[in-house]
């Protein structure tokens, strides 16, 4: 894979932006862990939640500036008249940064199972998997969104229109069972709602099942509608 | 391989229109280029060459009329390793090395690391390998984005300005590269503003307002229009056609 090796390369000539990456997320659980002291069990609830939440909000942005820079500085045009297989480029978008969501979340995991002092209560695997599948949910919007903007001031202007609905009725703030029957509905076809419920624990096999599916669903939808906004011509 | 195939025409374009938005900003271009020439493409800023080159790379959608490269539909896929482009503005990885662009861009083409060597060393970017391109100065990284369309020799190059920002030793190497290439078969059309250039081509095409002026040899231009250089040429063939 060409590019994701080219991405990663990228990224490893701009360390700050790695750094942001891997630092901020492990902070703001360290930050909720930190407010919760005096609350015992809230942090138990809400930690393993974030973990949901963080890759696909970050890797929403991350993916749809640099493809977006892709599609304004020539490099996608270029990469058009070539003999690139869009999957190549959508692939490799996927892959580069579904490696970094899950350095991401192994450094948060880590962290809030021995600095910020959370109890093991799911296995590790799922919680790997939910925050891969989370990324890549946001890799995949990310990379289709960002065909709808021209700037990235644009692009990111997207992240609260397309993650803060999410954030508010994927049972974090309000519980699921409170929301009026039509957000219901809503929320419970969310991928971030998906992530959420992915995590938390003693549920049975099919319920996660079902999370993971519908994660997945989402992530080849917007994969596929992201390659088609990858156009060889213009108008 | 260029050689049994020299019959074709590198470029064959037919009563050429493209409207961008409302804009025509091709108006009915009618010109073909052969296999080994070098042509110049000249215009006032805003007159189209941009979209043409675009156009032949088939990238811009065509409104009527035919373009055909080598021999085939502009946009076929067989085309994507044949033509070398260089867009006007770099289209590169800014955050990259200038071998990790090369490197990139020839894995895409199917090509080896030593054909990135290569491109590098043709435009004279060996000492800065390793250098990131946000650090390289402006002539620097066209000379990058140039080496990107040389890569695997392809016999039709189509370079948007590529000389822009270069100092007068660089510009004359660069055109004496172009003429070593065409006299391998490989057809080469440039875009370009500075008018001294047009000396090196063997035709030029010049175009306003997305018709075609002139396309005839650099002599024949200075004939017609009684100039005595480039510059005054082109000035009179743009202010003085009807
Ligand atoms: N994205 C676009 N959408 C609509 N019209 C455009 C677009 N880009 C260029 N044009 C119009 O097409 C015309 C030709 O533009 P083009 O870029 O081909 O000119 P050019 O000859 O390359 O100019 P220059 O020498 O300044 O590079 C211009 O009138 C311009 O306004
Ligand atoms: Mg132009």
């Amino acid at each position: 894979m060409l590019t994701v090796r080219r991405i990663l390369q990228q990224l490893r000539h701009d360390p700050r932006t790695v750094g942001l990456l891997l630092v901020v997320p492990s902070a703001l659980v360290g930050l909720l862990a930190w407010s919760l002291v005096n609350r015992p069990g809230d942090f138990a609830t809400l930690g393993p939640r974030l973990l949901g939440v963080f890759p696909l909000t970050v890797m929403f942005l991350v993916t749809s500036v640099t493809t977006l820079r892709e599609r304004t500085n020539g490099t996608l045009e270029r990469l058009l008249t070539m003999p690139l297989a869009k999957a190549e480029f959508i692939l490799g978008y996927a892959g580069a940064f579904a490696l970094v969501a899950i350095a991401q979340s192994i450094l948060v995991s880590a962290l809030s199972y021995t600095w910020f002092g959370l109890a093991h209560q799911g296995i590790p695997w799922r919680e790997s998997g939910v925050a891969l599948c989370a990324g890549l949910l946001g890799t995949a919007f990310g990379l289709a969104l960002s065909a709808l903007a021209t700037t990235e001031f644009q692009a990111v202007q997207f992240m609260p229109a397309f993650i803060l609905p999410q954030l508010l009725l994927c049972g974090l703030m309000v519980p699921l069972g409170q929301l009026p029957a039509t957000l219901r509905y809503v929320a419970d076809v969310l991928p971030m709602t998906a992530a959420v419920h992915a995590i938390t624990s003693s549920q049975t096999d099919l319920y996660y099942f079902e999370q993971f599916a519908i994660m997945i669903v989402y992530i080849v939808a917007a994969l596929v509608v992201g390659s088609a906004t990858l156009r060889r011509r213009t108008k | 391989m260029a050689s049994d195939m020299a019959h074709e025409l590198a470029l064959d374009v037919a009563q050429l229109r493209v409207m961008r938005g409302r804009q025509e900003v091709l108006r009915s271009l009618t010109f073909e280029v052969a296999r080994g020439e070098l042509v110049g493409l000249l215009g006032p800023s805003g007159s189209g060459k941009s979209t043409l080159m675009r156009t032949l790379l088939g990238v811009q959608r065509i409104t009527s009329g035919t373009a055909r490269a080598l021999g085939e539909r502009v946009g076929a896929p067989s085309l994507r390793r044949r033509i070398g482009y260089m867009a006007q503005g770099s289209a590169i990885y800014p955050d990259l090395t200038v071998l990790e662009n090369l490197t990139y861009f020839s894995g895409i083409l199917g090509l080896d690391q030593a054909q990135a060597r290569r491109a590098m060393d043709i435009v004279d970017l060996n000492l800065h390998a390793h250098r990131l391109v946000t650090s390289l100065s402006g002539g620097e990284r066209s000379r990058v984005s140039l080496a990107v369309a040389l890569l695997g020799e392809p016999p039709l190059l189509i370079l948007d300005e590529p000389t822009v920002g270069l100092d007068p030793v660089l510009r004359e190497d660069l055109w004496s590269t172009f003429s070593r290439v065409t006299e391998e078969g490989t057809a080469v059309l440039v875009s370009s503003h500075v008018m001294d250039e047009a000396a090196r081509c063997g035709r030029l095409l010049l175009i306003r307002e997305g018709r075609l002026l002139f396309d005839d040899t650099p002599a024949a231009l200075l004939a017609r229009t009684g100039a005595r250089g480039y510059d005054e040429a082109f000035v009179r063939l743009i202010k003085g056609a009807p």
